[in-house]
């Protein structure tokens, strides 16, 4: 069972954790009325990682503190205007009833109370979950220092000394860090179903810390739009055995181009829908050179209709 | 000689904007031609082109948006097409267009849909509430809307000549910087805004200044309409928060322009900056929007709910936190920029505390309703649906506003639904409801009902349709302003999504239908009295439409809900009280000021873009110009003589009268 992360206020209320799948499913079916069919198929509803599944409880407790209000609100919103229709002479008609101060007190504490509970879930689990904050764990963190091109994505291995476009190998049950930075324009990094994402940018480093806590293939993507080929940044994860990770390893340096600030330069130009490949070796100087930008921005688009300067378009 | 432009920099290659430009322009000079040939022209020019009147201002703006929103919501419907197609493929929408249409969608609907709507109705309705005869500065008044229409304008010239940003709603840097945009697109982007800016600019301050300066006779502050006060607290937002939109815009301008360095990858630039400028700005931009419409469904559900509105001074209270906490929570838009924990938690918890104010209005707009007898015409059932959707659209909001969720859900088409849910919910729910509960006011007669609800319930079941599934995706990991997308899973969702945009389409169809039937038959939908929903603040004493001067003699007030007491005490004495002295009353001259510049306006922004600096200096010199022979006016207003003005009221009066006569005691 994977380490949550704990102090989560009313978790356990709302949401009692392990226990048998049905009861499960019906607290689904009662918590997420209007997407109940697909609760357990979206990606962000169906982690497969430490931080993920954290993320996930807070998901659901917060809309679940929200919907007990909600939910009111709404049918008493469809029985107040459906009772006192004006065709409805049952209903009392109270035609200079405008002020009660016992109404008001509570139409001002409950969402004040609500946003109270709320605002401590927030405030533990910004700082719980916090995407610089290391993972606590017995396995020492593997690096990856991850850059994104126009529009592609580099991750670096520094440990390993190897480097991988558009494709991500990493240990399953091993803490990540991640380091990052962009090229050229912004970009975020996602992989929805191992939790937190970041953005990238030009001359600065964000922080991440991931885990997949089991082998599996998962969806990686920019979530931050960045330019014509922007659709096409996507990447496979793939987490697997710590000897399969190695074997994998040891495979990409016996193969492939090496990375240096030469080939850098050539892969920072802009290039869309790149096949995955890997670098058999890996500058692993190189990521310091790209944030503190010894290695320039990467170039904008070139060519364009009838030139750059009206209407830039991107070579394939 | 003309800078970057050249025949070249019409897309000839690009059937869909040639062949909408093409269609736009035949349909432009159509109606220019048939306007001419009935001899409209001089009438078009004297009464409404260069009025300074602020209710033909505030129609025109609407007209303005209507518009704008055909073409926002054309950008909509191919947006949604191409992503129902392009599962695998490429769709019909190669990147270079489809990233021009989402930024031109958003562009256009925050900047010249909603804004000129909500403003359009402040126009018309704040003075008549308020019992005057017109906002504090007319001319100024006109300028604002003129500048508008010319940002509009840029922004639909981009599609035929070069090409628009395709770089989002908000040109984030470096990618909208010069060396990763280099084409006019951005260009096209930043002087429509400064220009339209400066036009929201000095209508907040026109209308700061008119509701804290000019009221009628006993119209304390917290005797205003609800309306009033959320005209108020927005306008205010405007005067803070615009000049940070056009100082942000003008760094990039600079950036862009003369090779600075605010937000570049280089020399020291900070993208950061950017980003917490923009949202300084962007954030109290939606309260901007939001705040007058919940002012129109205080309105319309204390009308409809024959019942004033439930806890007014809470209301006032809960209007005027919004307007301060508004500019505390901006952060809320990059929690994922890393900016630590105690930052991001400290600004999560402040965007959650602003749905408290917006919660206490929930709760007295339902107990407006309590011990009401609701009237289902269309301006509630717009309320109404506005309370549900809003209050669904704020949940996923306040869900948001926790960090841990934010980071995954931020950019993705959760977050799309959450803004379309809270901006089509409440502000352009608010616009419709504004519309159908003020168009009898403004002409005369009421809009059909029968179509009005049958679009209603279109926009409604279309609304949800669209935008339930778009929540799912977002839960998928979908991220927004994907050209296309190879997750088999995303594709249903998408596939009912469009659907849900061509059920809408059938909605603004049938308004378009609503407009044209209701104006064929004003004749049976006339309303004699002025009154049409027994309402309850001042514009509703006027005759329909009003006379240039709003009130022949200004109202006095004497309590809250300043109509419904005069209509009280006429009731009781079954007539409408003594006629008052009447006097000449003196109004401000038309003026074509304000077309006149905007005309100027939108040569130097089309120059500007191309970088043509001859006429970028006779623009400017032409402009600045008009302002001094603006200045330099001998004749400042003209008298419309006692006997006209007792004319009209008279008629006023009598239409007025036979009402009070027939009903006899109050109800």
């Amino acid at each position: 069972m994977p380490a949550r992360s704990d102090g989560l206020p009313d978790r356990d209320l709302l949401l009692p954790g392990r226990r048998s799948t049905s009861a499960r499913v019906a607290q689904c079916a009662v918590l997420l009325a209007p997407i109940v069919l697909t609760a357990c198929q979206p990606a962000v509803l169906d982690p497969q990682g430490t931080v993920g599944i954290a993320e996930k409880t807070i998901l659901i407790d917060s809309l679940a503190i929200m919907l007990a209000i909600v939910v009111p609100t709404i049918v008493a919103t469809f029985i107040f205007a459906w009772w006192f229709r004006a065709s409805n002479t049952r209903a009392t008609y109270l035609p200079n009833w405008e002020y009660s101060g016992r109404i008001e007190l509570i139409v001002w504490s409950i969402p004040l109370l609500v946003i109270m509970l709320l605002g401590g879930v927030a405030w533990i689990g910004s700082h719980e979950l916090d995407p610089a904050k290391p993972l606590i764990s017995n396995t020492p963190p593997l690096e990856v220092q991850v850059v994104a091109l126009d529009w592609k994505w580099l991750f670096i291995y520094p440990g390993q000394r190897i480097a991988s476009v558009n494709h991500l190998v990493v240990p399953a049950g091993t803490p990540i860090h991640f380091s990052l930075t962009s090229a050229s324009v912004m970009n975020a990094f996602f992989v929805p179903r191992l939790g937190s994402m970041i953005y990238t940018m030009n001359g600065m480093t964000t922080q991440l810390n991931l885990r997949a806590d089991a082998p599996g293939t998962f969806h990686g993507l920019s979530s931050h739009y960045s330019g014509d080929g922007f659709s096409d940044m996507h990447f496979e994860v793939e987490a697997v055995s710590a000897q399969r990770f190695a074997a994998w390893i040891d495979a990409t340096r016996g193969m492939g181009p090496s990375l240096d600030a030469k080939s850098y330069a050539a892969l920072a130009r802009q290039s869309v829908n790149t096949t995955p490949f890997t670098f058999r070796a890996a500058d692993p100087g190189l990521f310091q050179q790209i944030v503190t930008q010894q290695l320039p921005p990467g170039p904008g688009p070139q060519t364009g209709r009838p030139n750059p300067s009206v209407s830039p378009q991107t070579e394939d | 000689m003309l800078g970057k432009l050249s025949w070249a920099a019409i897309p000839l290659d690009q059937p869909i904007p040639l062949f909408t430009a093409a269609l736009v322009g035949v349909v432009i000079v159509g109606v220019l031609a048939w306007v001419t040939l009935k001899g409209w022209l001089p009438y078009l020019w004297r009464e409404w082109i260069t009025s300074v009147d602020h209710k033909l201002i505030g129609i025109m703006y609407i007209l303005l948006a209507m518009v704008m929103l055909l073409r926002g919501f054309a950008d909509a419907i191919m947006m949604r097409s191409q992503q129902a197609l392009a599962f695998r493929s490429e769709g019909y929408l190669p990147p270079e267009h489809y990233d021009q249409i989402f930024s031109a969608h958003g562009t256009l609907m925050i900047f010249f849909v909603a804004m000129p709507f909500v403003i359009g109705l402040m126009n018309f309705v704040m003075p008549l509430q308020l019992g005057v005869r017109d906002v504090a500065f007319p001319t100024l008044n006109s300028v604002s809307f003129w500048l508008t229409a010319t940002g509009a304008l840029l922004v639909n010239i981009s599609l035929v000549v070069g090409e628009f940003a395709r770089t989002g709603w908000l040109p984030y840097p470096p990618l909208s910087e010069i060396a990763y945009s280099p084409g006019v697109g951005v260009d096209y982007y930043l002087w429509s805004l400064q220009i339209s800016g400066v036009g929201t600019l000095l209508t907040g301050v026109n209308f700061v200044t008119t509701v804290l300066k000019i009221r009628a006779p006993g119209m304390t502050l917290m005797r205003m309409p609800m309306f009033c006060w959320t005209t108020l607290a927005s306008n205010l937002l405007i005067v803070a928060a615009f000049p940070i939109l056009t100082a942000t815009l003008a760094m990039l301008l600079l950036d862009r322009y003369v090779g600075f360095h605010f937000f570049t990858n280089e020399a020291g630039g900070n993208v950061m900056m950017f980003m917490n400028l923009i949202w300084a700005w962007g954030h109290p931009e939606v309260y901007i929007l939001i705040l007058p419409a919940f002012g129109i469904f205080s309105e319309v559900i204390s009308t409809f709910s024959r019942k004033p509105l439930f806890g007014y001074r809470s209301m006032v209270m809960a209007t005027m936190a919004i307007c301060v906490l508004s500019f505390t929570v901006w952060l809320h838009h990059f929690f994922t920029m890393g900016a630590g924990a105690d930052v991001n938690a400290i600004f999560g918890i402040a965007s959650m505390i602003i749905a408290v104010p917006t919660g206490v209005k929930v709760f007295n707009w339902l107990f407006t309703m309590y011990g009401g007898r609701v009237v289902y015409s269309q301006p509630i059932l717009w309320s109404i649906a506005f309370m549900v959707t809003f209050v669904i659209g704020g949940m996923t909001g306040v869900l948001l506003a926790v960090p841990p969720v934010d980071f995954v859900l931020h950019n993705s088409l959760f977050l799309v639904a959450h803004f379309h849910n809270v901006i089509i919910g409440g502000v352009l729910f608010g616009a419709f409801a504004g519309y159908t509960y003020w168009f009898p006011k403004a002409f005369g007669f009421r809009l059909h009902e029968g179509l009005g609800k049958a679009s209603f319930w279109c926009w409604i079941v279309g609304f949800y349709v669209a935008f339930m599934p778009l929540y799912v995706v977002g839960l998928m990991g979908m991220t927004r302003r994907m050209q296309h997308y190879d997750v088999p899973e995303w594709r249903p969702w998408l596939l009912i999504a469009a659907g849900g945009a061509a059920i809408i389409l059938v909605g603004i169809i049938l308004q378009i239908a609503q407009l044209a039937i209701s104006i064929r038959r004003r004749k049976e939908l006339r309303d004699e009295t002025g009154d049409p929903w027994n309402g309850r603040s001042l514009e509703w004493a006027t005759p329909s439409p009003p006379p240039s001067f709003n009130f022949a003699v200004l109202p006095s007030v004497e309590g809250d809900e300043a109509y419904w007491g005069m209509k009280q005490r006429a009731r009781q004495q079954a007539m409408p009280g003594e006629e008052p002295p009447y006097a000449d009353i003196e109004m401000p001259r038309n003026s074509p000021t304000g077309f006149i510049c905007a005309f100027f306006a939108t040569f130097m922004g089309f120059a500007l873009i191309w970088h043509i600096w001859w006429i970028v200096v006779l623009a400017a010199v032409g402009a600045f110009a008009t302002f001094v022979v603006f200045a330099w006016r001998d004749e400042v207003e003209y008298v419309i003589p006692a006997d006209v003005v007792a004319r009209i009221d008279r008629a006023n009066r009598t239409a007025r009268g036979e009402t009070f006569a027939l009903s006899g005691t109050p109800s």
